[in-house]
């Protein structure tokens, strides 16, 4: 799985997906679609993300949003405090979502699921209440304006928005690389067998409370990312990229898209865009509809598109092999949480 | 921080006096939404995301109430009885379908009936604030005790929540239907096994639950402005309350809840900017302590 030729497989993908994203521009040149993708990434990136928590380790957060909004502010902060190039802004910003992920998860990675959904709400909502009450710092309500100033570094120039383009769509292909080989790599498997049976993984020798931890980190790491490109497009921070919705429009996005297949987040996420930028055109009523949508969404389709797809495929693979006359024994895939069983 | 204003105001009883009754308002309405969360969970072992929009939609219902009778009783009344019907509504279209399924579904229901409720209310009621005004019966002289001042419809509310929390207790302890309740708690197939519906009865606690909130909203009108998106940060305290009473137990979230109040209220002369800073430090001291909640009694 995690070897080298197909760690190179998975980057000359990458690298062909990024020149691909890099053309398009060219053949679609308009300011709205280089504008989605950079939102897409933003989304994409904050998707998967949660989905490493959701889909691979079982652990249903409901305030994932507390990372894209910590990325957010505190990457427009420095920025706008600190004369620093963009990326020790980057990491500075990553090593205080990894602390803070520290300590939220060593108290809630080993509360039952409710309590986890719950706790991690309402962390999140300490931090919106604490952006809103500190005025000075974060300006409040009406968020930090003023803009992010954005220094050359490596001849990247981010007040370009062709550059701005380029710069977050490499980020999005460069994370989901990243976040495939976690998923893909022995401390992913550890991840699903603790989702699947989390009494059985300490017979083993695994610290369930270590390895969740850990996934609980590096899901805000890389939740943070998400906000920080957020901060770039918007030029500053909200108090709405903090609030609790931020949350549940991710969950919405990773069941959108699927759970049970690794870029089913993302599809979700540029589906929910859409679906977003066609509510907020057509009415005002953005939650009436929205709200409508899922939950016809949770009450009648729930599976996601890849979902639906990757069944289906399945499907066809073992009626082919039942036609061959073989046993199928059913593919040891992930299997979908949303299944309920 | 300002701890110099909270040294002082320990020490004059006039300040005291006065804190406390906010506090104690705080807490026991809170207690109401909060034994409905705790009560729904315990039960059916959902929690409710949505519970503090039954509270929202109570105020609403009955400010619509009030501006037609007049009537404070009346409209008090309508918010818990309007909200007890939504929630039998609630319970039996939507929540009822997801039932055993992952929390992610069940928070996914919930996060759609909270968006469609808050832009209800902005397209019904408009989106600014609104004030309900101070009911005609209590526009008297506050008491004065102490020092302290005390407004008659604080002590009204004061007694309301007390009188409908030892109402629910004996409801819970003592009445064949809080029997069934607590049967279903433990063991709902067991339950149902002899001869008990338990879907009535699952609906019933949603009606319940409903009924409370509703109520709380009714009564905290008069004191609170009103606005869409306001039931989410008391779900959210309704959450923090229960974490540290102990899922399920009436008991438990009646002493959270006054924890919480006094803490707010006290907090937001010390600590105006780490007041819920504060809520939360109690919930993980309560968290790592002891996990099961102050009167909890099985694990998380």
């Amino acid at each position: 799985m995690g070897n080298r030729s197909s760690l190179a497989r998975d980057c000359l993908i990458a690298l062909v997906a990024f020149l691909v994203l890099a053309a398009l521009p060219y053949i679609f040149p308009s300011r709205g679609f280089t504008d989605f993708v950079v939102r897409l990434a933003a989304f994409g990136i904050f998707a998967t993300s949660l989905n490493l928590l959701v889909g691979y380790s079982g652990m249903e957060s409901f305030g994932h949003g507390l990372y894209f909004g910590l990325g957010c502010y505190s990457f427009a902060l420095i920025m706008q405090n600190f004369a620093v190039p963009i990326p020790v802004a980057f990491l500075l910003t990553i090593a205080l979502s990894v602390a803070v992920a520290l300590v939220v998860g060593a108290i809630c990675v080993n509360l039952s699921e409710i309590y986890f959904a719950f706790l991690t709400l309402a962390f999140q909502m300490l931090l919106h209440s604490l952006i809103i009450a500190w005025t000075p710092i974060t300006g409040g309500d009406q968020g930090l304006t003023g803009g992010i100033p954005r220094p050359p570094f490596l001849g990247v120039r981010l007040d370009d928005y062709y550059h701005l383009y380029l710069f977050s769509a490499g980020l999005l292909i460069l994370c989901l690389l990243a976040m495939y080989h976690i998923v893909q790599s022995p401390f992913g498997y550890t991840l699903r067998m603790i989702r699947d049976n989390a009494s059985r993984a300490p017979f083993l020798g695994i610290s369930v409370f270590r390895v969740r931890l850990m996934a609980y980190i590096i899901a805000g790491a890389f939740g943070a990312i998400g906000g920080m490109i957020m901060s770039l497009f918007v030029s500053g921070a909200f108090p709405d990229f903090a609030y609790w919705t931020v949350s549940g429009e991710g969950i919405f996005m990773i069941m959108l898209g699927g759970i049970t297949a690794f870029l089913g987040p993302v599809v979700g996420a540029a589906i929910f865009l859409l679906l977003n930028d066609m509510v907020t055109k057509l009415t005002t009523h953005y939650g009436i509809v929205l709200g409508a949508v899922i939950l016809l969404f949770a009450l009648g389709l729930r599976k996601g598109l890849l979902d639906f797809i990757v069944d289906h495929w399945r499907d066809r693979q073992q009626s082919a092999l039942a036609a061959e006359g073989r046993t199928a024994s059913s593919p040891p895939s992930a299997k979908p949480v949303s299944a309920g069983e | 921080m300002d701890l110099s204003a909270l040294g002082n105001c320990v020490i004059s009883a006039s300040c005291v006096i006065t804190q406390t009754t906010s506090g104690l308002i705080i807490g026991l309405l809170l207690f109401m939404v909060a034994a409905g969360v705790s009560l729904i969970f315990g039960v059916l072992k959902v929690v409710n995301f949505a519970h503090g929009s039954f509270y929202m939609l109570g105020a609403y219902f009955a400010y619509t109430a009030y501006q037609v009778t007049g009537n404070y009783a009346v409209a008090v009344l309508a918010g818990g009885l309007g909200v007890a019907i939504f929630g039998l509504l609630f319970e039996r279209l939507l929540i009822s379908r997801v039932y055993g399924s992952p929390v992610l579904m069940q928070i996914l229901v919930c996060y759609g009936v909270i968006l469609i409720l808050d832009d209800v209310v902005k397209l019904v009621w408009g989106p600014d604030f609104l004030s309900f005004g101070m009911p005609s019966t209590f526009q008297s002289l506050p008491i004065l005790f102490a020092g302290g001042v005390i407004p008659v419809f604080y002590l009204f509310l004061i007694v309301m929540t007390l009188v409908i929390a030892v109402l629910l207790g004996l409801l819970i302890t003592k009445t064949r239907y809080g029997k069934i309740i607590r049967a279903s708690a433990v063991n709902p197939t067991m339950v149902s096994a002899l001869g008990i519906n338990t879907g009535v009865v699952f609906a019933s606690v949603f009606v319940l639950g409903g009924l409370l909130a509703g109520l709380a909203g009714g009564l905290a009108a008069p004191v609170r402005s009103l606005t869409a998106g306001m039931g989410l940060s008391v779900v959210i305290e309704s959450f923090i309350v229960t974490v540290i009473g102990g899922m399920g137990s009436v008991a438990g979230a009646l002493v959270g809840s006054l924890l919480i109040g006094l803490v707010r209220s006290f907090g937001s002369i010390g600590f105006p900017l780490f007041t819920e800073g504060l809520m939360f430090l109690m919930m993980v001291v309560v968290l790592v302590l002891k996990p099961s909640g102050l009167f909890g009694k099985e694990g998380r």
